[in-house]
């Protein structure tokens, strides 16, 4: 039941825009959180079904202005400005994507999810099976996520592990604008709950980036080689990302490193993940969440499982200490940094 | 089972003397110091964080001193209480020191959590705070919880846990009136009216929660103690800008949850004159409306009420007023020397010590060698542990 799109004022008219020398494409520069507004905008252009609700995601536009300008181009039947509510706002937007929509609520920060979380794993997760098929969930569940922002606990934390190991739901985390736009529109079109994290620390960093203004998607389960390389493969996602891509170039020149940033966690693309360690023998992981039982845990599993033979080094990770996100001052001691990451390579190089 | 209809303030008659008639000068002038403070710390807590010295979030009290320090006032030091982010307040209402609570938000060692908790964690067990909370409305259940076990121990224990005879005690706990909407209170409202739980809910109904108008997201909004009746509970509506009026009513109220062991909650009428926190376009509410409020301020009423020579205290004192001009200029110095000292102690201390301090306070026996991120790379040490 889409509606057609008739032709609209572009959305956020201050973003600028060019055509792109070749092919003649419609490009437009934005930042990682404008890329997401973007995306919303054209989504809901596209099918009415399509709708957002959320604390102050209307008349404010949001804590971090990720829905600003929405409700001004949809109205307040379609950008729901809803009670502080998160179990309420989970739980009637499982209920409005089993009557057929396309909800799109926002959890206003990672630690909100908590009264949210029975909702998100005891039913959203489980509709499809317990249905057999007959009943399905399609929303997309936007949370910003992860520390580096001066913010305390509940405010800075990395729960991605704990919901990709609820089966069921989907895990997404783009780093840039362009995987933003691509990945944020796959998620919408998915036919099963996708938690959408978006980290924070990098909704305004590091530039603006020209990216493809026409609708595009980028497939959930499916990495992206950052860099090419031959020596180690260095796993990451989300902000790790620009962690180590500072540690790339921290590192000697001629050492080579196949950097991969996940994109969706779960699914997982085991493939690509497999495909460079046979390669390169050598693997170090990086995320922001606590050592124990984080992501980093599970795709050293997969290795150990499928690269045994062509390993060189055991599997090493970067990663958040087991301990409460600290506020301010010792944030920076907790967050895998560039340094850490180059002693980890250097190391497993070393081995 | 107790009725929901709030009390007849009315028909106490004039002659009987109201709670706050009891009560010495000097008390309600150290109401008019507490709020005072408040108001300076958080004026220079602002600056600190446009200096870029505070990071993260951080939500100011202006306008709503005369609350935490009225129904503190009604409480004895040992009652629990717990609150929303909103914290700064509750903290130096219940006596701790501005030092340690601007250290905290400088992410200081010598902060009440020793730096690692900012704004929003203000914990001081020795003056029974029991913390601001970041999860809006969670501490809803943890107040009840707190009442619970005073009542336990008063009933069951028969002494107190911490040596001492048992006494009947009240909990606080504080919310936004946002927190109205989440699941917990209502969950934590009922089990305290089925098991008659000595908790007093209060409401600090400034109006907002960030930016969304308390009838846009609550229902009832007009008479919150239609809520409390649904719970079993007496119910109460209480200005909160004027604070001898407010103890007048809230001291009887803590006093029966007291003696009755039963729970109640209240609607206490209140306004920030800032934003939500630091960055706040407040596109929600109008100049003129905050104005309306500042003209009610309730510093300026109490510091001339007490200012006033016609009042009835002013005449029990020979015609002269309880605080004279003067004074009120000697306790507007001192509390801003106390602020300006407490802003030189945080830049002063040390921040956190890595080593000591990133990985402690998790367990209490940490288990060292167990860690997983013992050997943070192959064949280093943590440098943490
Ligand atoms: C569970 C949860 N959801 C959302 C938030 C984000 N948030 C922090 S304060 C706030 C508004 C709360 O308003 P209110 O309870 O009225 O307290 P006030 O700020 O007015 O003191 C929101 C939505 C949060 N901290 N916790
Ligand atoms: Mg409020």
């Amino acid at each position: 039941m889409s509606s057609t799109t008739t032709a609209k004022e572009p959305f956020n008219p201050k973003l600028r825009r060019r055509v792109d020398d070749q092919g003649g494409q419609q490009l437009v520069e934005c930042n990682l959180v404008e890329a997401i507004t973007l995306t919303l905008a054209q989504e809901m252009d596209l099918d009415d079904r399509v709708m957002c609700l959320g604390e102050d995601v209307g008349l404010n536009g949001g804590v971090f202005r990720a829905t600003d300008g929405l409700q001004a181009r949809f109205g307040e039947q379609r950008v729901v400005d809803t009670p502080l509510s998160e179990s309420g706002i989970m739980g009637s937007a499982i209920g409005l994507a089993m009557g057929g929509m396309r909800p799109i609520p926002e959890i206003q920060f990672e630690g909100f999810l908590g009264p949210a979380y029975d909702q998100l794993c005891n039913h959203a997760a489980r509709y499809r099976t317990r249905s057999r098929g007959a009943i399905t969930v399609p929303m997309v569940v936007r949370v910003p996520v992860g520390g580096g922002i001066h913010a305390p606990e509940l405010h800075s934390d990395s729960p991605e592990a704990i919901y990709a190991h609820q089966p069921g739901l989907k895990v997404v985390m783009p780093s840039t604008p362009l995987d933003a736009k691509g990945l944020l529109a796959a998620a919408i079109a998915d036919p099963d709950p996708v938690i959408f994290f978006e980290p924070k620390r990098v909704y305004r960093l590091p530039t603006r980036e020209w990216i493809p203004e026409d609708r595009y998607t980028i497939p959930l389960g499916k990495a992206r080689i950052v860099s090419e390389g031959t020596d180690l493969t260095l796993v990451t996602w989300g902000a790790s990302v620009y962690q180590a891509l500072a540690a790339l170039d921290a590192l000697p020149e001629d050492v080579s490193v196949e950097l991969i940033d996940l994109r969706t966690i779960a699914p997982l693309d085991r493939d690509t993940v497999i495909e460079s360690v046979n390669k390169t023998g050598r693997c170090v992981i990086v995320h922001e969440a606590p050592k124990t039982c984080g992501f980093g845990a599970e795709l050293s599993s997969i290795i150990q499982e499928n690269c045994f033979l062509h390993l060189h080094a055991p599997v090493q990770r970067v990663a958040g200490f087991d301990t409460i996100m600290p506020y301010y001052k010792l944030e920076l001691e907790y967050l895998p940094d560039s340094k850490r990451i180059v002693e980890a390579v250097q190391q497993t190089l070393a081995y | 089972m107790a009725t929901a209809t709030a009390p007849d303030h009315a028909s106490a008659s004039k002659a009987a003397k109201r709670p706050a008639d009891q009560l010495p000068d000097a008390t309600l002038i150290g109401w008019l110091k507490d709020m005072l403070l408040i108001r300076e710390f958080e004026n220079r807590t602002a600056q600190a964080y446009q200096q870029a010295k505070i990071g993260g979030f951080c939500h100011l009290y202006t306008g709503q001193e005369a609350l935490a320090v009225g129904t503190i006032a009604a409480l004895n030091h040992d009652d629990p209480i717990v609150t929303a982010y909103r914290d700064h307040g509750h903290a130096l209402a219940r006596g701790m020191s501005p030092e340690a609570c601007m250290a905290e938000m400088f992410g200081k060692s010598t902060g009440c959590a020793k730096g690692k908790g900012g704004s929003m964690h203000m914990f001081d067990r020795p003056n029974w705070l029991f913390g601001g909370h970041g999860i809006v409305s969670a501490q809803n259940a943890l107040g009840t919880g707190l009442a619970f076990a005073a009542r336990y121990e008063w009933e069951v224990l028969g002494q107190s846990v911490e040596g001492g005879e048992a006494k009947k005690k009240v909990a606080l706990t504080y919310m936004g009136d946002g927190a109205l909407n989440q699941g917990v209170l209502h969950e934590s409202m009922n089990l305290a009216g089925l098991w008659s739980i000595p908790v007093i809910y209060i409401v600090e109904n400034n109006g907002y929660s960030m930016g969304t108008a308390i009838e846009r997201g609550t229902t009832m909004a007009s008479d919150l103690r239609k809520k409390a009746e649904a719970y079993g509970m007496r119910g109460e509506i209480i200005d909160g800008l004027d604070i001898v009026d407010l103890y007048n009513q809230f001291k009887p109220l803590v006093d029966w949850c007291r003696q009755e062991q039963r729970p109640a909650f209240v609607d206490l009428k209140t306004y920030r004159y800032l934003g939500h926190s630091m960055s706040d376009p407040q596109k929600y509410r109008t100049k003129e409306e905050v104005d309306q409020y500042k003209a009610k301020d309730s510093i300026d009423r109490l510091a001339s009420q007490l200012m006033d020579t016609s009042t009835d205290r002013a005449k029990a004192n020979g015609g002269r007023p309880v605080l004279t001009e003067q004074a009120f200029m000697d306790i507007q110095s001192q509390v801003k020397a106390a602020v300006q000292r407490s802003l030189e102690f945080a830049e002063n201390s040390p921040a956190p010590d890595v080593a000591s301090e990133l990985y402690s306070d998790v367990y209490l026996n940490p288990m060292k060698n167990l860690s997983p991120i013992a050997d943070y790379t192959i064949g280093a040490k943590n440098p943490l542990l």
